[in-house]
């Protein structure tokens, strides 16, 4: 498989804030990457440069094959961008805004404009000043959707949503994807990204932390058990991957490492086990994991 | 105390917080710019001689009253309130609506209102709180003016005359402002509101007082009535250090303003909500029209409401211009003195009358035009920080297109507006004197004299753009500011000749008569010089916020 998007040991310094300090992503073709890391971790930097506004001070990027500073023109006929914090013109309208950024890119195909704004049911009439923050995202969604491109980067495009949308756009990640292209998606969303990501890079302070298929990093995630038996359970927060055990003599809750999961049930089974449920691991518990640390600092 | 004021205090305290360099460099710069202009006199016209001959000429020219005021006699007090007081009237009103409607409308449109409207605030609470810190800053300002007239060696009581009549004009616009900023939903429609207003009152009173009548004593003069109507004519109208002047009750009129403009403000801001104004948004069309789908198209429409407004202006001003030569062409067989004076303001030279007096209106003309292109220039750097650029340079479009586009259109407009310039003055002035076609030639010819310089201040701001994005608004205008009072007014404030040579305006020919290539050519490289190397600079550079 070709990659769609190669950084490697990124780094890039605002005066003595290091936004990101050596990042590697990699986003293979037809694939939907999720980009995840907590506020001012360097998802929109990241972002950015992929697009030519920022210049790496070093490592490598390489965004469609081709550099994304040197041939940034080229490359953007070929993708289409939705900001995090998507600022319109207070004076044109939100259909003016649309046709603008569709010609700017390259041409749009009207049937599927129209259809889009029925989707997301904005009045394109509208002055762009009196949107609120999720209809001025519905214009950059709505923009980039009806764009024939090979990717789409999308740096937390649903963050001003309402459940409804939420779903629309979900629709329109499928569907692109189903059509074989590309999607970068930052997101704070899990259960967003768990519906629509084949892979998940999660980055903190400017690194990355984890990178794999969700498969993978469930792997790396615990699972809750909760457990009754006929018999008293003992011995089972000596197991190896096994944590918070919580138990009165016939009844256990505990989490345990994905890869121990199979170990743990057949060293239960001995107690005779009569109920057992399992939660599985979400992607919300590995993001907190990695930044749970993070919050004990903020903390301390 | 009434809840809908509750929290004054408290939000008076963060405005105060949030312009607490701006403020104070306002005041200090006009204060400055008076005391500057009052130490000028003594070097420039030491003698009551000087002065008496100044204003005999004066008071027959009224393109001398139009931007000085109509003099109250021959003190080095009086002369400074000639020379300076309607000015520094100016910038009183500009600090007063910029704040104003720094503190209510923007707040609204950036939402940051709406957060504060949600504590335990009234809803008079920001309106009360913007007007409590500008009326302060005003009465500020008038004390300092005051002290350093006194400073100067100027009676007490004139002095403080001044200083009051400078303050009440900038309440009296604080309370324009506060009106307006009920009536838009966007800080930029309600600051042009507000500019227009204090524009309009600079230009009533200047007609007023170019109208005026003089007195028998032959150098001093009442102003016609218009004088009345205009927040800088009461400033005027309190004819400080004259005899018979230092008129307090004149104070009674900007204060009733403030009274009625706030009260008006206080009864539109309780018909509508936060964040609304009362002048409605209309649905515009849901599609674009093919003419705004390319950088150029996105470009002109941004920019044609700046170029717009400043072209009626310019028209307007250049009409009035031109029949104010009507009457300056009759005193010229009365009055040989004018010629002096005029030629003086020309940059000197001994030129037919007439030539002189367009050279002197063109070079005006050509300082506001090369305000337009300065704000027009600046639009770019608002798209960057406002990240309206930043889609936008995602997609196809090349940074030297994007940023091409604007320059296209502002200059395009900047030679626009001098042709326009002179096209009213020589419809007005051209058809009085039966020869619409040789005047208009000559008219053109004297504006595009002024392109050169013009367009070297245009390089100028977009080299910062280029160069230093997030200080490049504030340092475009301190050089365009410093080329004024350098150039065109270096002269009449005593600057000395190797400063003054730093101005491109210093450099522009008056006329077609003394026009000669190097000037023109050198002026012309420095200025494409500029702009290429702001366009190579901004190619390199990071997008800034
Ligand atoms: N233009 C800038 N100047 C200075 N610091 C910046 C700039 N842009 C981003 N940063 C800093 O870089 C870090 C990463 O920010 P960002 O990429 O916006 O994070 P995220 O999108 O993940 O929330 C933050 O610490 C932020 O403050
Ligand atoms: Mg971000």
């Amino acid at each position: 498989m070709t990659s769609a998007i190669s950084v490697s040991a990124l780094v890039k310094t605002f005066g003595r804030v290091r936004a990101l300090d050596g990042l590697d992503l990699e986003v293979e073709a037809g694939e939907v990457h999720g980009f995840l890391g907590p506020n001012g971790s360097g998802k929109s930097t990241t972002i950015r440069v992929l697009l030519g506004l920022l210049r790496a001070d070093s490592g490598a990027v390489s965004l469609l094959g081709g550099n994304p500073w040197r041939d940034a023109v080229t490359l953007h006929r070929r993708l289409a961008y939705v900001p995090g914090d998507v600022n319109l013109w207070p004076n044109l309208t939100g259909g003016e805004a649309i046709d603008l950024f569709g010609s700017l890119r390259g041409g749009l195909d009207r049937q599927r404009r129209d259809e889009l704004i029925q989707r997301f049911q904005l009045d394109p009439s509208k002055r762009a000043r009196t949107y609120s923050k999720g209809n001025r995202q519905k214009v950059a969604i709505v923009a980039a959707f009806a764009s024939d491109v090979e990717l789409y980067v999308l740096d937390e495009p649903t963050s001003g949503l309402d459940p409804l949308m939420e779903a629309a756009f979900q629709e329109c990640v499928r569907e692109v994807k189903g059509q074989g292209r590309t999607v970068l998606l930052s997101s704070h969303i899990f259960s967003e990204v768990e519906a629509l990501c084949d892979r998940v890079s999660i980055i903190r302070q400017g690194r990355t932390v984890e990178s794999g298929t969700l498969a993978q990093l469930r792997h790396l995630t615990r699972t809750s058990v909760s457990v009754e038996t006929t018999l008293p359970i003992t011995g089972l927060a000596d197991l190896p991957g096994v944590h918070d055990v919580d138990a009165t003599a016939t009844h256990a809750t505990f989490a345990v490492d994905t890869a121990e999961l199979n170990n743990a049930l057949a060293y239960l089974t001995q107690f005779d086990v009569r109920a057992l449920s399992s939660a599985p691991p979400s992607l919300e518990e590995l993001f907190l994991r990695h930044y749970g640390d993070e919050l004990a600092g903020a903390v301390r | 105390m009434n809840s809908a004021f509750t929290g004054t205090g408290r939000l008076a305290r963060l405005a105060l917080r949030r312009d607490r360099v701006q403020l104070p460099v306002w005041i200090l710069s006009t204060v400055a710019l008076g005391a500057f202009a009052r130490s000028a006199l003594d070097t420039q016209y030491p003698t009551e001689a000087d002065r008496l001959a100044v204003l005999r000429v004066a008071v027959d020219t009224p393109a001398v009253l139009m931007f000085r005021a109509a003099p109250t006699g021959t003190s080095t007090g009086e002369m400074t309130a000639f020379g300076i007081l309607a000015f520094l009237a100016i910038l009183a009103g500009f600090m007063s609506t910029l704040a104003v409607i720094r503190h209510t409308r923007q707040n609204e449109e950036t939402g940051r209102a709406e957060m504060i409207g949600a504590t335990a605030v009234g809803r008079h609470a920001g309106l009360t709180a913007a007007l409590v810190v500008v009326v302060g800053a005003n009465v500020v300002l008038g004390a300092l003016i005051a002290l350093t007239l006194v400073g100067a060696g100027e009676p007490a009581a004139g002095s403080l005359a001044a200083g009051a009549g400078v303050g009440a004009a900038g309440i009296a616009f604080a309370a324009v402002a506060a009106v307006a900023a009920q009536l838009t939903q966007s800080a930029r429609a309600a600051n042009g509101i507000a500019a227009a207003v204090v524009g309009a009152s600079y230009l009533v009173r200047g007609v007023a007082d170019a109208f005026g009548e003089v007195r028998p004593n032959g150098y001093t003069m009442t102003s016609a009535w218009p004088s009345w109507l205009s927040p800088i004519g009461w400033t005027m109208q309190m004819r400080p250090f004259a005899e018979g002047g230092n008129r307090w009750w004149v104070l009674a009129l900007p204060l009733a303003l403030l009274v009625v403009a706030v009260a008006a403000a206080f009864a539109l801001a309780g018909r509508r909500d936060v964040g609304m104004g009362l002048l409605a948004d209309r649905p515009g069309p849901g599609q674009a029209s093919p003419a705004l789908l390319s950088p150029l198209g996105l470009a002109w429409r941004l920019q044609r409401g700046t170029a717009l407004g400043w072209g009626i202006a310019i028209g307007v001003f250049s009409l009035v211009l031109g029949s104010m030569a009507n009457a300056v062409d009759d005193l010229v067989a009365e009055n040989s003195g004018v010629t002096g004076t005029i030629n003086d303001l020309a940059g000197g030279g001994a030129h037919a009358i007439m030539d002189a007096f367009f050279g002197a209106m063109m070079a005006t003309i050509g300082a506001l035009v090369a305000g337009y292109l300065v704000q027009a220039l600046m639009r770019p750097r608002a798209e960057e920080a406002g990240t309206r650029a930043e889609p936008v340079l995602a997609t196809a479009t090349g940074r030297l297109t994007w940023l091409g586009g604007h320059i296209a259109v502002a200059t395009a407009g900047a030679v626009a507006m001098l042709g326009l310039a002179a096209v009213a003055m020589a419809l007005v002035y051209g058809l009085s004197v039966h020869d619409l076609g040789g005047q208009l030639a000559h008219l053109a010819g004297t504006a595009y004299l002024q392109l050169p310089a013009v367009l070297t201040l245009a390089g100028l701001a977009v080299a910062l753009f280029g160069l230093v994005p997030r200080f490049a608004v504030g340092l475009t205008w301190f050089g365009f500011a410093l080329s004024f009072v350098l150039g065109p007014y270096g002269a009449l404030l005593g600057v000395p000749e190797s400063l003054r040579e730093l101005s491109p305006f210093s450099h522009t020919p008056a006329v077609p008569a003394d026009a000669t290539a190097a000037p023109i050519v050198v002026m012309s490289a420095i200025a494409l010089v500029l702009g290429a190397a702001g366009l190579a600079w901004f190619r390199r550079r990071d997008l800034a916020t």
